[in-house]
Formats: C-alpha cells, sequence, structure tokens
C-alpha cells in the first residue's frame, strides 16, 4: 500500500486500471496518459460504473451535511446571528471548495515530497484531468469544507466575516490538506512503523480533530461573547433560538455520515461497507444515550442539547475506526463518546473558553478518542482500505500495543498541527484586520444588522437583554 | 367608573374571557406582558448549564365598569376562573376612572362604557 502515493490511492479507489497506470507503469513511463473521457477506465475496470456511482452519491451525502451543521449552528446560537451563520457555512463551502481545487487537493494528493506535502495537481489539470482522479477530488473535496464548517461554530456570534472568509483559504488551501496528506496522502504518519501505520478511516483525525482544534485556537484568540461569563466568571447559559433547527441538523448530519463513512471505502466493490454502516449507526445511538444519561447524572435533567451533541460525538469516534470494528466495539466507543462530550463541555465553560455549540467537545475530543480506539478495537479482519492483509488489529484482539501507539502519535501531531496552525492563523488575521471580532455594540445587536444589514427574521424583534458586560 | 386590571395566565385568557362573557361584560382588552412576583422566574437548561427566565409571559386583561356596577362578581369571576393554586397565577388592580369617551359617537361618561 505504501509503495508510493500513486499505488496507496489506487488502492483506496479499487480501481485497477488506475493503480497500474498511476502506479506501476508511473515509474516506468513517467508521462502516462490521463483519462478524461472514462473510455479507458471503462475497458480497463468493467466494474468500474459501480465504484463511480456509489462515490458520487456518498458524495452527496456528505455534501448534505453542510446543511446539517448550518441548522445546528444556527439552531443552537440566537436569532439575530443566523443571516451572518447562514453566511459562513455557505461561504466556508464556496470559498473553500476554490481553495482546495486551486492548491490543496495538489498538497494532499499529489505526488509525495518527502513524506511532508504533494507537489502535483493544481487546479486539477494535466495528469490530473482523469476521470479517477476528479472522482477522488469530488470526495475528498466534501470533507475539507466538513473540517472548513466545523469551526463556524466555535467562532459563532463574535468573529468578522471577513475573517471567517480568510480563515476559509487557509484552513483548506493549507491546514487541512497537508495533515491530510501525512495520513491519507502517503505522507510520514501513514508510515510509521508501528502497526500499519498511523491509519484513520474516515477522518476523526483528519476533517474531525483538525477542524475542533483550530476551532478551539479560534475560540481562545476570540475570547468569550459578551455575557457568556458573569461577573464571578462563571458560565451562563446563552439558550440558541431554536432546538428544532438544532434538532434537524443533528438528523441530517447522523444521514450525511453513512455517505462519510462507508463512502471512504472510495469502492462499492468493498463489500465492508455493511459493517462500517452498522458501526455508524450504533456508535451515533450509544453517544446520544450515553450523552443523555451523563447530564441527567450530573443535573438531573433530560437536556436534549446534550443528547443531540451525544449523536454526534459517537458519530465522530466511529469515523476512524469504523471499518476495523465489530458492532459492540462500536456501542463502546460512542457510548464513551457521549460521555467525553459532555465533560468536554462542562470542562471549556470551567475554563473560560467560550465554544458556543460545543465544536471543540464534539469535533476535537472525540476525534482524538475515535484514533485511539483503533488501537484498541480493530479486531484484525480488515486490511488498509482492502481486504488484503496487513490487517489492522489492535490491543484488545492481541494486536498488541504497536496499532495504539501508531494511533496516539498521530493523535498528538494533529492536536499540535491543527491547534498550532490554527492559534497562528487568527492571530495573524487578528494582526492583517486590526481586529477579527465584531465592536461590542455590534455583538449585542447582533452580527446580522452590524455585518451583513438584514435580519434572519425580520418580523420578530431578536435583540436581548445582556446582564454582563 | 372603575377599571379592573388582571394580570393572569396566558393558559387562563380563555376560561377568563367566557366567565366574564356570561357576566355581561363582553369588552375587553388584553395585553401580552412579562413580569415575574415572588415565584421570580423558572430555571431552566441548556445544554448542560442552567439558566433562569426572569421574566415570565403573562397577560394582562383590563375592562372598564359604570359606577352603578359592583365589581365584586368581576373579581370573584377572575379569581375563579384564573387560579391555579400555584405561584405566578397573577394579581387584580382596581382603579377609578376620571372619564370615558367613545370615539365613534363623541359620548362621555357611563354610556360611553
Amino acid at each position: 500500500m505504501r509503495l508510493s502515493t500513486g499505488i496507496r490511492w489506487s488502492g483506496r479507489l479499487s480501481v485497477i486500471a488506475v493503480a497500474v497506470c498511476v502506479g506501476l507503469l508511473a515509474a516506468a513511463s513517467p508521462a502516462l496518459a490521463a483519462d478524461p473521457a472514462g473510455a479507458e477506465t471503462l475497458s480497463e475496470n468493467p466494474n468500474a460504473p459501480l465504484d463511480f456511482v456509489w462515490i458520487i452519491v456518498a458524495s452527496a451525502m456528505v455534501f448534505i451535511m453542510q446543511g446539517g451543521f448550518a441548522m445546528l449552528t444556527a439552531g443552537l446560537c440566537r436569532a439575530k446571528n443566523v443571516v451572518n451563520l447562514m453566511m459562513k457555512n455557505l461561504m466556508d463551502f464556496a470559498i473553500g471548495s476554490l481553495a482546495f481545487f486551486s492548491v490543496g487537493f495538489a498538497l494532499m494528493f499529489g505526488a509525495d515530497r518527502g513524506g511532508i506535502l504533494g507537489t502535483t495537481g493544481w487546479f486539477l489539470a494535466g495528469d490530473n484531468y482523469d476521470v479517477s482522479q476528479y472522482l477522488l477530488f469530488l470526495f475528498q473535496v466534501m470533507f475539507a469544507a466538513t473540517a472548513a464548517t466545523i469551526v463556524a461554530g466555535a467562532v459563532a456570534e463574535r468573529l468578522k466575516v471577513k475573517a471567517y472568509f480568510l480563515y476559509s483559504i487557509a484552513i483548506c488551501a493549507l491546514i487541512y490538506p497537508i495533515y491530510g496528506h501525512w495520513v491519507w496522502g502517503g505522507g510520514w504518519l501513514s508510515s510509521l512503523p508501528y502497526g500499519v501505520g498511523h491509519v484513520d478511516f474516515a477522518g476523526s483525525g483528519v476533517v474531525h480533530s483538525v477542524g475542533g482544534f483550530v476551532g478551539l485556537a479560534a475560540a481562545i484568540v476570540l475570547g468569550p461573547r459578551i455575557g457568556k461569563f458573569d461577573l464571578k466568571g462563571k458560565a451562563r447559559a446563552i439558550p440558541g433560538h431554536s432546538m428544532t433547527l438544532a434538532a434537524l441538523g443533528v438528523f441530517i448530519l447522523w444521514f450525511g455520515w453513512y455517505g462519510f463513512n462507508a463512502g471512504s471505502t472510495l469502492s462499492a466493490l468493498e463489500l465492508r461497507t455493511s459493517v462500517i454502516a452498522v458501526n455508524t449507526t450504533m456508535a451515533a445511538s450509544a453517544g446520544a444515550v450515553s450523552a443523555l444519561i451523563t447530564i441527567y447524572a450530573i443535573t438531573r435533567k433530560l437536556d436534549v442539547g446534550m443528547a443531540l451533541n451525544g449523536a454526534i460525538a459517537g458519530l465522530v469516534a466511529i469515523t476512524a475506526p469504523c471499518a476495523w470494528v465489530e458492532g459492540w466495539a462500536a456501542v463502546v466507543i460512542g457510548t464513551i463518546g457521549g460521555i467525553i462530550v459532555v465533560l468536554g463541555v462542562l470542562f471549556f465553560d470551567r475554563i473560560r473558553v467560550d465554544d458556543p455549540v460545543g465544536a471543540v467537545s464534539v469535533h476535537g475530543l472525540n476525534g482524538v478518542w475515535g484514533l485511539l480506539s483503533i488501537g484498541l478495537f480493530a479486531d484484525g479482519t480488515y486490511g488498509n482500505y482492502t481486504t488484503e492483509g496487513p490487517f489492522v488489529t489492535g490491543l484488545f484482539y492481541g494486536g498488541g500495543p504497536d496499532q495504539l501507539i501508531a494511533q496516539a502519535i498521530g493523535a498528538l501531531v494533529v492536536v499540535a498541527w491543527a491547534f498550532g496552525a490554527g492559534y497562528i492563523l487568527f492571530k495573524v488575521l487578528d494582526l492583517i484586520l486590526g481586529t477579527i471580532r465584531v465592536p461590542a455594540q455590534e455583538e449585542i445587536e447582533g452580527l446580522d444588522i452590524g455585518e451583513h444589514g438584514s435580519s434572519g427574521y425580520p418580523n420578530f424583534p431578536v435583540v436581548e437583554d445582556v446582564p454582563y458586560r | 367608573m372603575r377599571k379592573i386590571e388582571a394580570i393572569i395566565r396566558p393558559e387562563k385568557v380563555s376560561q377568563v374571557k367566557n366567565a366574564l362573557e356570561e357576566l355581561g361584560y363582553p369588552g375587553m382588552t388584553l395585553t401580552e406582558v412579562k413580569g415575574h412576583g415572588k415565584q421570580k422566574g423558572l430555571v431552566q437548561q441548556w445544554r448542560g448549564s442552567q439558566y433562569r427566565i426572569e421574566f415570565l409571559p403573562k397577560v394582562k386583561l383590563e375592562l372598564v365598569v359604570e359606577n352603578g356596577d359592583s365589581v365584586d362578581p368581576i373579581v370573584t369571576a377572575i379569581t375563579e376562573n384564573a387560579r391555579t393554586g400555584e405561584a405566578g397565577d397573577g394579581k387584580i388592580f382596581i382603579w377609578p376612572i376620571e372619564e370615558v369617551v367613545r370615539i365613534r359617537t363623541g359620548e362621555k361618561g357611563a354610556g360611553a362604557v
């Protein structure tokens, strides 16, 4: 799998023709022909249409997760900021996908240079004008945009929209693809000498931890919203304006996650998809139940906001291990994810980091947990995106600590990279723009009026009292 | 002439209105208001942290009666129909009214009520 980027990725595609073209023949004859029409790909692999249909459907399912994130964030935030939130949720995809198309995809999946960066495929031109490369791009651009949109929740209700536009370029062109190359593009993390190397099936680390820890850095640089902490520094609830929208968002995300995880086989011929889809379901259910029980034990309230976060926490946690664990392990992974999200939200409140939707706890912390869980629960029945060995085997299945070590290294690296890069990025934006935060009066009146001159609900007054300033 | 001003629970409005109509007082004015008395708002929970809704929605119901009419049956009708027995049932205030003018005809005094 790890002979070269080309071979690794072709293996993931399971398109034999491409494996031959891009991988082995590439070494012999560098000037290989791309196949922009698809005729050669089809004649060399009659099964290719199955893969194409599955990956395009899965890509569309991951795309609709943008709508899920938009509704979840809107619901958990106040009505006076929804225009701003919708603008950010639309533009992080629009701007981010342009950035990933121009630069990000090449850095992530181009020909590897020293295990650090990809270097070919800018603008999907030249040899990348190829049906299989375009297919890979389609699926991957959805993932880049997912990482980008996670941060919208952590910076909600106070970040200037211009700063968010610039951030969207930076995460999709640099922060996400560089780390992504290390894990999925044939970079150094994937070739660690422990287990099969660091693995992350659908992106607990590559997508969710990256988004979550960039979000944490951004929330720290920005500071809390006015009124989030009282004069003694105790966290106050700032209720969002629609639990209905938040719940709709979670259901849309859960739906899209089947494409996110099961689509990550990058092939319809990998029948492991059914195991992945069941694991995805069970982890989400277990996360919702365990988050509900955990918050009930602490506050004696059946808190629907926490239960919704718990479902997403379970989904984030199962994203990395989904192809390598059994159903019972998915339940355990999701259960622990649900506990992590509740404790995480209460912890960040206590240390005075204001994360309006809980993005850091849901995506950052559970992304790390998902990576580590592979090292514990991987059962040795499935290989590295293939039914062939070497199989991914964790501590509880006789694999020893090696895979866990590879997972822990990757987890440390993603936290350091995403938090570090995010912190520097938002500090630099703060210098360039004067400040990345809207003025206090605008924050109180709502970003909708101040940043956009329009209102999400024009027939309703939406400004509320601010007790602590 | 006197004005009866009652602050009641929103969910009791229909019941109180029906009782007043049966008594022969179909005319009234309602205002949606917010407030709290001794009960001091309501504690709710949002994603793990609790918060207090300081002022709860109430309805202010106003009607004016002639000099000759006793306010007692009206007060009784409102108290009986707006009561739950819990804190937050509201209050009734009775005000003297100096003058009443019917805008349509310009009539003044008792005839305008």
